[in-house]
């Protein structure tokens, strides 16, 4: 009876596809829908707003001192906390992959800790400690030291903040490469760091720079903490997203979107990089924990290799 | 090189102490200085604090809010995912890749823009208001900032799991006379659970804490829509250092007992529908 009836089964190089989707234009429709109504729309209206009154009125907005200071502020920043998390990120990797021990996974754990904190609450512990009362505040006081409500507590808020990301990229990446390569070069004499820079590093770059894409996107949009340790003083501690609430709220929203327009272009090039690496190296797609995301479970499979791993090598 | 016998890779003892370091000097002992701070306000004072009425609207708000955009994107999360992984269109990896934008870009942005859209003289606003919904300033603009704060959390860890799905087991279930909707249900949806979960719970606690783009939208009316995170910056510029701890102890608490909370809920459901 099957053979009277041909469409029933398809040739085995065709894909298969189930028999008939009547959903599936509504389906699309609907993710459509509310992609374009929370993604889209919220894009648009920050360069429409930015160049409502014109280009002119724009580059005067971008280009006015105040708003420089705070680009200025906001690249230094990320260039301070980036590379603080990045050497974290790398040694964090290399213990957890490279090696087994005790309390490994309540580790990871904690690592990750800064995503289930809030920005505000991150901020508040360092006000906690370096503000006017807090623990340290006496002694940086004597020394004539100012970490909160100066540059050093809004890199330490943004270090923070950022903290899990590169090294939530790398683990799984670390993992997946496992230590054999590693273990070669130094059977052929290769000292330690000889290994690390001539045979690790090139193996993780990718993973590396799609770190550090994210951490820095982070840490250049950083906006909680940020706000709570600053004190907003113009041209001193204002950030970039601290520019855009301060003109904001002083209805200058030309000139607030104009900046804000600045950071949706960043953004914009965060994504593109990303999807660059992405389809440079697939895997980070998935090994990744997208950040903040989706770790459970391929954290789980990534300890679980690297634990089989070890067991193979021990019989 | 005798030590070569035992561990053939070096640096465990420098990656390892350093990383111990980092997390502690950074994370575990600024985190503990907010509970440390809490401890010495007192039972009695810390009780007062965070069961005053306004304190308990934020963070009936915050919570409930979150909440929520949290189920908003668990249900347009899973549609968008299947989407993506089930079927092609124009411009699927453009959609994939914007999906990702509330990861990049600022709160702050993300604030503003969402607020034009929706104010009364927004694109969107002038439609509804009409209608008589007012979203900008009000609770439900809350929810709005938070779903577009957590949309990639679910896309992004049902994805992986759609497409590693079986789809052979749909077709059995197809064949043996089940429905679209039946093998969504009875197979495919069981299957999903745990990555729901994970997404759930991912949007929600981010949502919780979110800040940045909330303050724009939310109109910020003590008892009406105040969040909590708001109420502890609130509480710093007004200097009630023990008001702001407390508050943030209790968040805290409740954000680690959620997230321990799925966190168990998602192995029962892992060992229940014995996924690999």
């Amino acid at each position: 009876m099957a053979h009277a009836e041909p469409p029933l089964r398809r040739p085995p190089g065709e894909r298969a596809r189930p028999p008939v989707q009547p959903g599936r234009v509504l389906l699309i429709a609907a993710a459509m829908l509310f992609l374009g109504l929370f993604l889209l729309l919220p894009l648009l209206a920050v360069f429409t707003q930015a160049l409502a009154k014109g280009v002119s009125a724009y580059l005067a907005a971008i280009s006015d001192p105040m708003a420089w200071a705070a680009i200025k502020l906001t690249l230094w920043v990320a260039a301070i906390a980036v590379p603080f998390n990045l050497v974290f990120g790398v040694a964090a990797a290399w213990a957890i992959a490279k090696f087994e021990f005790r309390g490994k996974s309540t580790l990871i754990t904690l690592i990750d800790l800064p995503f289930a904190v809030s920005p505000v609450i991150a901020g508040l512990m360092f006000i906690l400690l370096f503000g006017a009362h807090g623990w340290f505040g006496g002694y940086l006081r004597e020394h004539h030291i100012k970490v909160v409500f100066a540059v050093p507590g809004i890199v330490l808020a943004t270090i923070f903040v950022t903290f899990p990301f590169i090294a939530r990229e790398l683990i799984p990446v670390m993992q997946a490469q496992g230590k054999d390569d590693e273990e070669t070069a130094l059977s052929l004499g290769a000292t330690g760091w000889q290994t690390f820079w001539r045979v690790t590093l090139p193996n993780i770059r990718w993973g590396l720079l799609y770190g550090v894409l994210l951490c820095n996107a982070r840490a250049m949009g950083e906006f909680g903490a940020v706000s709570v340790v600053s004190g907003h003083i113009r041209g001193l501690t204002n950030t970039m997203p601290l520019h855009v609430e301060i003109l904001y709220n002083e209805y200058n929203y030309t000139a607030a979107f104009a900046v804000a327009s600045l950071l949706a272009l960043l953004a914009l090039l965060t994504l593109a990089g990303k999807s660059f690496l992405e389809w440079r190296q697939p895997e980070l797609r998935r090994a990744g924990s997208h950040a903040q995301g989706a770790g459970g479970n391929a954290r789980g499979a990534g300890v679980g290799n690297a634990r089989d791993r070890t067991v193979r090598e021990k019989s | 090189m005798p030590r070569l016998a035992r561990r053939v890779v070096p640096g465990f003892g420098l990656t390892l102490g350093y990383t111990m370091l980092y997390l502690s000097l950074i994370v575990l002992i600024p985190l503990s200085a907010v509970f440390i701070r809490s401890l010495g306000l007192g039972s009695a004072h810390f009780w007062d604090v965070v069961t005053a009425p306004r304190v308990l609207a934020s963070l009936r708000l915050s919570f409930g809010a979150s909440l929520i955009a949290a189920l908003i994107n668990v249900t347009f999360g899973l549609i968008v995912a299947w989407v993506l992984v089930r079927y092609t269109f124009p411009c699927k990896r453009l959609v994939d890749a914007m999906v990702d934008l509330p990861f990049a870009l600022p709160t702050a942005v993300a604030g503003i823009a969402l607020t034009a859209l929706y104010a009364p003289n927004g694109w969107l606003g002038r439609g509804l208001t009409p209608l008589g919904i007012t979203v900008a300033f009000t609770p439900l603009g809350i929810v709005v900032a938070l779903t577009f704060i957590g949309l990639p959390f679910v896309v992004r860890t049902l994805q992986p799991v759609l497409e590693d799905l079986d789809r052979e087991v749909e077709q059995a279930a197809a064949t043996l006379g089940a429905t679209a909707l039946q093998a969504f249900v009875r197979v495919i949806l069981p299957a999903l659970w745990p990555a729901l979960l994970t997404g759930f719970g991912l949007a929600f606690a981010r949502a919780v804490g979110e800040y940045g783009s909330v303050i724009f939208i939310a109109g910020n009316m003590p008892m009406k829509s105040e969040i909590a995170p708001l109420l502890i910056v609130t509480k710093l510029e007004q200097y009630d250092y023990a008001g702001a701890t407390a508050i943030a102890v209790v968040m805290l608490v409740l954000s680690f007992a959620l997230m321990l909370g799925i966190n168990a809920l998602q192995n029962w459901a892992l060992s229940r529908h014995g996924a690999r």
